[in-house]
Order: structure tokens, then C-alpha cells, then sequence
């Protein structure tokens, strides 16, 4: 990082070379997610003097990787939603290639097969393509096919991102199209779990975000996963010139006056800046302040376990073509923290070699389930209990899959893993080992002190194209408009 | 600087804002907005280079001149001079 600073240095103005001191910024960005990245790549483009602040060693934040023996693993992200092609225009994912200056080619993006959500006797199938989701519902659904097709013409026509959207709740909205509750479910269950902060259901605007990003663009993934995208966006922070500074995490947001001028951190150094944008979420930057304030922004409730295999052989070997499945076991979904560890009777199971390009060594088996945090935070505080909850979640999700794929053996298994919610809070610092973040979004990103900003989840932005966008849209509001 | 000269400025700049399009046969009297790829972030993104790489100023009032390459060309050049 050294080398970074010098050459930024260089690049300098020669006014500001000798009048800026060398601790205060033109901005700070608490956090190296995705949302963090992108916003300091963004400022840094424009000359500004930025400092990206990390607590951990390695950037990515909840869409992350990790390396055991010569195996590299993601976790996290599943697929990247919001599939483009090459060429489509007035896409989010187009937008955010032009906003950081990355060649759509560079991301060598390969398209899913097909994925679906699986019901007790029901099964609808969705892909890229709208066409193969109304062709289900038109089959399992005759009765509710018309107002289907409304309720795409209202979504396609809504802007989900506007800064002042007011909030109702989508099933409000979605029930006047949809009348069979089924359905309903069906159509809620991807959007809610791959997305939602709330339980049960979801803002409007963020139901057409996750509606658009996952039924109308759909699913892909970039060859080499996650890393990929962490590297281009490192490559972009280099070239743009932004400091980074990992194991640095902020201890404290300085406040003087209401407005905020700085931050302490963990290693007790004070850095001053103009403008601070916060990845951390929105309680726990506000609790980084250590002001009192009249807001009291919610502790999202859901979390996740996240248990990972990888075989000998290949989904496709043992039958299965899908890309992703959304597993339900109940008559009624719930989308809801569970009373036990986890809720073992849904699941999100993912199969990222069966995109159009496979380019694992090996069958990779990825299954999520809601888990309760408070429970597996006390199951923490005992080694063997931590362990053996751990192997129960092992199970359920082995069962879970030998239900599409009658051949997944014990045998073939090579490496399992498993995260809890308790993983996810060390990795990210949310609050409860949140992964949507509050129920309380800030859409403009704004805080009750002048000079502080939230971008990331909490801006309410989703998906993993959601929060770089969040990034994007906050650092040119905050950091480069009107300046 | 001639008119010539901040045409080919402006699209320098336009090229590495819509990285991925084909600015070789932009037609300068229909609205840039029409032929590529180009929303309100982007032509912030346009002013944002003219003052990076130029210092030259671009008013948020004035953002609606900047819709074809020919309004852009009559309306910069005087700034560069």
C-alpha cells in the first residue's frame, strides 16, 4: 500500500500536494464490501483523497472467499443477479460496468441453466428467460396467468430506485394482481430470501428490485466466482488511486457539532475527512458515533447458515440440471427467524457448476438455511456444542439435497463446511450476524450528522449488484455532486 | 482550440465514459442519449472529465446543451479558448 500512496502523491495537484496534510481525506469509507469498493473507486476517479478502512484482511465483506488447501471457496453470493448480456442497455449490471469503468468482457459472465422454486407437489421453473415462468404459472396456474401479466406490466413501469419511493409492503401490492396465495408464496420466496431485511414480506420498491434482478435479468456468474469481481474492483482501486488499509477497523465516527469530521480507529490513530460513507450498517454506524440520537434504527432478524460440499462428482453426474433451487417443505412459506438453530424444512441450494461455463475442478453443493442467532451465539460459547449443531446443519443439508439427487453420497463427499450466524457477524460486524441489514433503510443515505453517510445494504439497495450501485449512486450524491 | 479539436475531446471522453460502445459513427446532430448507451449518471460523468482533464466548467443549467455532439461542440468551444 505504500507504493499506492506515492503514487497518488504524484498525481496530486501541486497546490493540494502541499496544503493537504497527510491524515485528512476528502473521504473516508468504512468497510471493503462490495458497496465500500465501489463508492471509494468512485471518488478516487475524480481526484479525491480517499481512504477505504478495513477491519479485516481481505475485502469483499459478506460476498467473500476462502482458501483451504488448493480449494478456493465463495461464500455469500450464490450468482450474480441481474444477468445482462453483452450489448443489452439500461441494465443495473450495464450501469454499474460504465459507473466504474470495467469492460463488460472482463467479467466473463456466463448465463444459469434454469433454476426453480420447489413447493410440497409443485414445482415452477424460471430462467433468464421471462417466458419460461409465465409458461408455468400459465400451466400451474391458468386462473391467475392475466394478472400475472399485469403485475409484470406495474413492475416493469415502477422505478424502484427513485431516492423517495414511500414505503408499503409488497404482498399489499402484489395480493390486488395475484389472488392464489400458492402463488404468491412461490413468486415472494426468491425475492424474500435473497434479499429481504423484513420478515414475511418486503417494501414494494424492494420486491420490483429483487423481482427485476432475479425473474426479469436473472442469474450468472462470473468465471472464477466472487474473486472475480473482488479483483477487478482491487485492479480499479489501484488504478483510480484509493488507499486501502486492511486491519484497520473504525473504533469510533468523531462527531463536532452535529456534523462528522473524522474517524478514530482500532489502532488509535484520528483521521480526519470531509465526507464519511459507511458500509457498517445502519445501527451499528450510528453506534459508532457514540451520540445519543432520537432514531434507533431495527437489528435485522435474519440470518443464515451456509453449508458447503464439495464432491468427486458433479450435479450433472448425479442427475440435476437446475442452477438454483428454492426449497419449501410447508404448505405456507415462512420467510422468518427460526425458534430452533436453523429451519431445517427450507433451503436455498445452489449449483454453481451448472451455469454455461463450468470451470470448477469439482461438483460444488451449496445449501442455505434460515438459522436464529441468538441460539447459535449461546451455542457458541461451548466447542463441543458449537460443533455438534454445526453437524446437525451437515445433515439436514445432505438430506436435503439427496431429495433432487438420490445418488448424493457420503462417499463422494471430499470437503464440508459449514458458517453460522455467528461467521457472518465476525466477517461483517452486522449486529445479530444480520445479512439483509435493518428493517430501517435511509434511501438517500442520510444520517442525523451532516458529513455521514450510509451506502451498502442500509441504503437499501439489494443484491450484489444493489449494493455497488449503492456505492456508486451515494459517493456521486455525497462526494461529487454540487462539489 | 478549433472546433475540430474539442470534437474529438469530447469524444475521447464520451468513448471512455460508454467503454463498451461504438463511438466511430456517432451522427452529430441526433442526441447522444438515442445512440448510446447514456443516462444522467453518465453525463455527469461527461462534465465530471471536462473539469478533470480540461478545468473546464459545465453549470448544472446548462447540462441540456450538452445532448448531441454538434450542441456540445458550439456550446464548449468558447471555453477552450
Amino acid at each position: 500500500m505504500g507504493l499506492l500512496r506515492e503514487e497518488r502523491t504524484i498525481k496530486l495537484p501541486l497546490s493540494r500536494e502541499f496544503t493537504a496534510k497527510d491524515s485528512e481525506y476528502d473521504a473516508i469509507v468504512i468497510g471493503a464490501g462490495m458497496s465500500g469498493m465501489a463508492a471509494a473507486i468512485r471518488l478516487a476517479m475524480f481526484d479525491k483523497k480517499v481512504l477505504l478502512l478495513e477491519k479485516h484482511v481481505i475485502s469483499g465483506g459478506l460476498n467473500s472467499y476462502y482458501g483451504r488447501g488448493k480449494r478456493q471457496l465463495d461464500v455469500g453470493l450464490h450468482a450474480l443477479t441481474n444477468f445482462a448480456a453483452r450489448g443489452e442497455r439500461r441494465k443495473p449490471l450495464t450501469k454499474l460496468l460504465k459507473q466504474l469503468r470495467i469492460p463488460y468482457d472482463e467479467l466473463e459472465l456466463y448465463g444459469q441453466f434454469e433454476s426453480q422454486v420447489s413447493f410440497p407437489g409443485i414445482n415452477l421453473r424460471f430462467s433468464n428467460d421471462i417466458e419460461l415462468l409465465k409458461s408455468e404459472i400459465s400451466t400451474h396456474f391458468p386462473s391467475q396467468i392475466d394478472g400475472f401479466n399485469k403485475l409484470l406490466a406495474k413492475i416493469e413501469s415502477f422505478n424502484e430506485v427513485a431516492l423517495d419511493n414511500e414505503t408499503i409492503m409488497a404482498k399489499d401490492v402484489v395480493s390486488e394482481f395475484i389472488q392464489d396465495q400458492k402463488l404468491l408464496e412461490m413468486i415472494f420466496c426468491p425475492l424474500l430470501i435473497y434479499g429481504s431485511a423484513w420478515e414475511n414480506d418486503m417494501d414494494f420498491s424492494q420486491f420490483v428490485i429483487m423481482f427485476k434482478s432475479i425473474f426479469l435479468e436473472g442469474f450468472g456468474r462470473p468465471r472464477g466466482g466472487v474473486r472475480k469481481i473482488i479483483d477487478l474492483l482491487l485492479k480499479k482501486m489501484e488504478e483510480s488511486g484509493v488507499e486501502c488499509r486492511y486491519r484497520n477497523g473504525v473504533e469510533e465516527i468523531l462527531i463536532e457539532g452535529g456534523r462528522a469530521v473524522g474517524v478514530k480507529t482500532t489502532r488509535g490513530e484520528v483521521l480526519k475527512a470531509k465526507t464519511i460513507l459507511s458500509c457498517a450498517g445502519y445501527p451499528e454506524t450510528l453506534a459508532l458515533t457514540n451520540e445519543k440520537t432520537s432514531l434507533n434504527p431495527a437489528v435485522g432478524k435474519m440470518s443464515f447458515t451456509e453449508t458447503l460440499f464439495s464432491l468427486q462428482k458433479r450435479p450433472k453426474e448425479l442427475g440435476l440440471n437446475q442452477t438454483i433451487i428454492f426449497h419449501n417443505e410447508r404448505d405456507h412459506y415462512q420467510y422468518q427467524c427460526p425458534q430452533t438453530l436453523i429451519d431445517p424444512k427450507s433451503a436455498v441450494l445452489c449449483f454453481p457448476n451448472n451455469f454455461a461455463e463450468d470451470d470448477y475442478q469439482e461438483g460444488i453443493y451449496r445449501v442455505t438455511m434460515m438459522a436464529n442467532y441468538d441460539k447459535w451465539k449461546s451455542a457458541k460459547s461451548d466447542k463441543d456444542q458449537y460443533k455438534s449443531e454445526k453437524d446437525k446443519v451437515l445433515n439436514e443439508a445432505k438430506r436435503v439435497l439427496s431429495h433432487y439427487m438420490p445418488r448424493f453420497s457420503q462417499e463422494d463427499i471430499i470437503f464440508s463446511d459449514v458458517f453460522s450466524p455467528t461467521t457472518v457477524e465476525r466477517y461483517t460486524g452486522h449486529f445479530g450476524g444480520c445479512v439483509y441489514g435493518s428493517t430501517d433503510k435511509s434511501r438517500d443515505g442520510s444520517t442525523p450528522f451532516k458529513g455521514l453517510y450510509l451506502c451498502g445494504t442500509d441504503q437499501g439497495f439489494l443484491g450484489i449488484i444493489g449494493s455497488m450501485l449503492s456505492g456508486i449512486s451515494m459517493a456521486n450524491l455525497h462526494g461529487l455532486m454540487g462539489q | 482550440m478549433n472546433a475540430t479539436e474539442v470534437r474529438q475531446i469530447v469524444l475521447d471522453i464520451i468513448e471512455d465514459v460508454a467503454l463498451d460502445e461504438d463511438v466511430s459513427n456517432l451522427n452529430d446532430e441526433v442526441a447522444l442519449r438515442e445512440q448510446l448507451d447514456l443516462d444522467s449518471m453518465d453525463f455527469l460523468d461527461i462534465v465530471m472529465e471536462l473539469k478533470k482533464r480540461h478545468k473546464v466548467e459545465v453549470p448544472q443549467e446548462d447540462y441540456p446543451r450538452l445532448a448531441t455532439m454538434s450542441s456540445c461542440v458550439e456550446y464548449l468551444t468558447p471555453k477552450f479558448q
